[in-house]
């Protein structure tokens, strides 16, 4: 699992790289609580993120709570297709924004 | 503080230990680890077997030390595991005694009983590897499913139209046209909320769903060479775990969030989630069947056995579980409990329910413990309690479950009752008892309309439209010489055996479909629905196609547009239900005037009004429903009247007088070619208030207001 962190502005873009299960999850949760600052907009970017198991989705969904806790927002962009099906039909995909692009979520978080 | 116990104590091989907790039973998430705990009162020793997913062999072998037994439950935290890639089982020593009913054997891998995901049959239909040493395996489940506001939705009985579906056959067609990974799934039922809504049905009864074996039993079609399957799905591996087949996201595992965001959504949409539970036996099958868990764990404690060792057969399927027993019992209670509070399911359909009140030689109980324990369970206490109140053993006790006030019965005597005067048998007198919430079954033990769930087809038996289109049925196609399925249909196939050109056949079938539907849901009690029916889906005659994986099973989607007349029919006789809460009544009727009206709550007519012949071969009767009387009184309602005649000669039915005011205005007439039926709200005035003609085999209904 790779993690590159940008700023664009005021948000956080994060490009994840590789699966996220439960090997990987440890990992990104590290990196994304010590990120997680009130108001905080985080941009994540899933498009080099062929596969999300279980405790994948649910890293996600824990860090969805943090940011809304704290009055920040989390968009996430570049969901496959296969993923924003399984996201859909688990009940995940309804607690998140998705955007298609990078430009489109940061015209949201904007 | 830090808690001690996240430290191990033990260890085994590169495994960390600690002594586990005995509650609850199954493989629970705990810090650090997983706690596992099975019970087996007659083994000797017991390892936990763990697996990386779908590998051949075990990862590892894990003895329970001796101190890791409390009582008869062996117990341990394994620390550091990847819960995510790991099936687990359990292998047990123990006496092997045929007579004796003990039938450990250490080659096995058992299934854990309380495992909340089973891996192995992860995708529908996909071949199993036979040499497998472990078929069925145990998963670790996350129990962490963020519900929002969502609650099970308490929709009052008497208010419920259940709508009877197979979760496969429901989407599974083509012609569905939902996305192909959808198919044949929960996500599948999802994607068709709309239709349901549309239909206007609150429950959904899903026939098991819990993992079963489709290639249990399974065979070539003698006739096609085709698969033949456990298809229906009675016959339990494992009763907490969803069936994963029935998951597009099975192969990932999620099929446990996938089902209970279905139950979400429905929620969401005021649809209940009723499961066909069943408890009767599970699929290890007689002496000759598999062992898959319970059987190697401690088969005396699980199953009725007879004296010589042998499986008792109460359920027709091989063996008997012993639930009666306080072990088994618990295990039942424990599960449902599960499914109520983890998965907000709403209520249960118990299959042969009978068995459940049977003491461990099969002997009926008077006060079956397990029966009384769910009726008065405090976490099933709203949740429905749906019995088929007979099994194949010869128990049959529609009107007599033992109820505790809470048990609701599958009414077989209704759907006989109805069946039979539908084909013109005359016996108005039975069916007066059925249109009323049967209370010559009920009324007189103090149990509500509402125990009566009210069917007049169901997935065991013909559809609807093969009711009216067979006089036998057609099993060839199972593979058991048409020997399988009853023979008691009270069918009718209007003069034709099967499919036929002739116009006038069809013309009374859609009519004799649409006295059904019209029947089925002016009765007081609750509606069930089977799925299909409300557009004329055909089984070609076959009344147990339990076997069938294919368009026999299917809901076909183009039926919506091929019989959209029947389809609209149905929607707005449930609609016409729901909008008038005199035919949803929480309590018998009592024949008298009692709120001042000047009419009693129900009366009785013929085709004079006031005036009934009982007699047995009468084929014409009506009634009227005083609206002031809804719900005993507490809303306000319509007058309804309702006249059937299933004579084959039109009749003249004299209506009896509405309150000044008050018009007779027609919401149906099943032998008026179009339209058959209005949209609530909608219906035109009848022209003369006195009287009118219904045709041969036709039902009309009336509304005053």
């Amino acid at each position: 699992m790779d993690i590159k962190l940008k700023s664009v502005g005021e948000i956080q873009v994060v490009e994840l790289d590789g699966d996220i299960d439960a090997s990987t999850a440890p990992d990104v949760t590290k990196f994304l609580s010590e990120l997680v600052k009130p108001s905080i907009r985080l941009l994540l970017d899933m498009t080099k993120v062929p596969y999300m198991s279980s405790a994948g989705l649910r890293t996600l969904l824990s860090l969805h709570r943090q940011i809304t806790n704290k009055e920040g927002k989390v968009v996430l962009v570049g969901l496959s297709e296969e993923l924003v099906d399984t996201m859909s039909v688990t009940g995940f995909l309804d607690f998140f924004i998705a955007k298609p692009s990078q430009e489109e979520g940061l015209a949201t978080l904007a | 503080m830090e808690r001690i116990d996240i430290h191990p104590t033990h260890s085994y091989e590169s495994f960390k230990l600690r002594l586990g907790r005995p509650q609850p039973f199954g493989a629970t998430i705990v810090p650090g680890g997983v706690n596992f705990s099975i019970f087996s009162s007659h083994s000797t020793s017991c390892s936990l077997v763990l697996f990386e997913k779908h590998a051949k062999a075990p990862l590892a072998e894990i003895p329970f030390p001796d101190e890791f037994r409390i009582g008869n439950v062996y117990c341990m935290v394994v620390f550091d595991l990847d819960y995510e890639n790991l099936e687990y089982g359990y292998r047990m020593d123990g006496p092997n005694n045929f007579q004796q009913g003990q039938w450990f054997d250490s080659s096995k891998i058992l299934l854990d009983p309380y495992a909340k995901v089973i891996g192995g049959r992860d995708a529908w239909g996909v071949i199993p590897d036979w040499e497998d040493i472990y078929h069925h395996r145990g998963r670790i489940a996350f129990d962490d499913f963020d519900w929002g506001n969502d609650r099970a939705l308490e929709i009052p009985p008497e208010d419920q139209i259940i709508y009877e579906m197979h979760v496969r056959s429901f989407t599974r067609h083509e012609s569905s046209g939902i996305k192909e990974n959808h198919r044949g799934t929960f996500a599948g039922i999802r994607d068709k909320i709309p239709y349901l809504k549309e239909l206007g049905v609150n429950a959904v009864e899903l026939m098991p769903v819990y993992e079963f074996d489709e290639f249990e039993n399974s065979r070539p079609n003698p006739q096609t060479g085709e698969t033949l399957y456990n298809y229906w799905g009675y016959s339990t591996v494992g009763f907490f775990s969803p069936k994963a087949g029935y998951a597009a996201t099975g192969k990932f595992g999620m099929q446990v969030d996938e089902l209970k965001n279905l139950v979400k959504e429905l929620h969401k949409n005021g649809i209940e989630v009723i499961l066909d539970v069943v408890f009767n036996h599970t699929a290890e099958g007689n002496e000759r069947g598999p062992t898959i868990s319970f059987r190697g764990i401690d088969n005396k404690t699980y199953y009725m056995m007879t004296p010589e060792g042998y499986y008792f057969n109460f359920s027709g399927c091989g063996n008997t579980i012993n639930c009666n027993n306080p072990i088994v019992r618990n295990i039942v209670l424990d599960c449902l409990r599960y499914w109520a509070a983890e998965y907000h399911i709403d209520g249960f359909r118990f299959d042969l329910a009978s068995i459940l009140g049977r003491d461990p030689l099969g002997y009926p109980l008077a006060n079956p413990p397990l029966l009384e324990s769910l009726a008065f369970d405090p976490i099933l206490a709203k949740c429905k309690l749906i019995a088929e109140a007979w099994d194949a053993g010869g128990l049959y006790q529609v009107g007599s479950f033992p109820a505790y006030g809470r048990w609701a019965e599958w009414n077989g005597k209704y759907r006989d009752g109805i069946r039979k005067f539908l084909k013109g048998d005359g016996t108005v007198g039975k069916i007066a008892q059925c249109l009323q919430g049967s209370p010559d079954l009920y009324a007189w033990a103090g149990r509500a309309p509402a125990t009566s769930i009210n069917f007049i087809t169901a997935h065991d038996g013909f559809t609807l439209m093969d009711l009216v289109s067979y006089n036998q049925k057609h099993n060839e196609a199972n593979g058991e010489n048409n020997n399988d399925g009853s023979n008691d249909n009270d069918s009718w196939n209007c003069g034709w055996e099967g499919a036929t050109d002739d116009v006038a056949i069809n013309a009374l079938r859609r009519r004799q479909i649409k006295n059904a539907i019209a029947i089925l849901l002016v009765s007081q009690g609750v509606p069930m629905l089977l799925m299909g029916d409300e557009v004329g889906r055909t089984q070609n005659g076959n009344n147990n196609t339990y076997c069938h994986d294919n368009e026999l099973s299917w809901l076909d989607w183009d039926l919506q547009t091929k019989n959209a007349e029947i389809l609209e029919f149905v929607k707005h006789s449930v609609a016409f239900r729901r909008s008038h809460p005199v035919l949803r009544n929480p309590n018998h009727f009592r024949n008298q005037d009692y709120v001042g009206s000047g009419y009693a709550d129900i009366t009785w007519h013929g085709t004079k009004a006031w005036n009934v012949d009982w007699s047995e071969g009468n084929r014409a009767i009506a009634f009227l429903l005083c609206g002031k009387h809804a719900k005993r009184g507490t809303v306000e309602d319509n007058y309804i009247y309702v006249a059937m005649n299933m004579h084959w000669q039109t009749q003249w039915f004299e209506i009896p007088g509405l309150p000044p005011s008050l018009q007779w205005h027609v919401f149906a007439n099943t032998g008026a070619v179009f339209p058959s039926s209005y949209l609530p709200g909608t219906e035109p005035v009848l022209e003369n208030q006195s009287g009118l003609l219904v045709g041969d085999r036709s039902v009309v209904i009336l509304v005053g207001k």
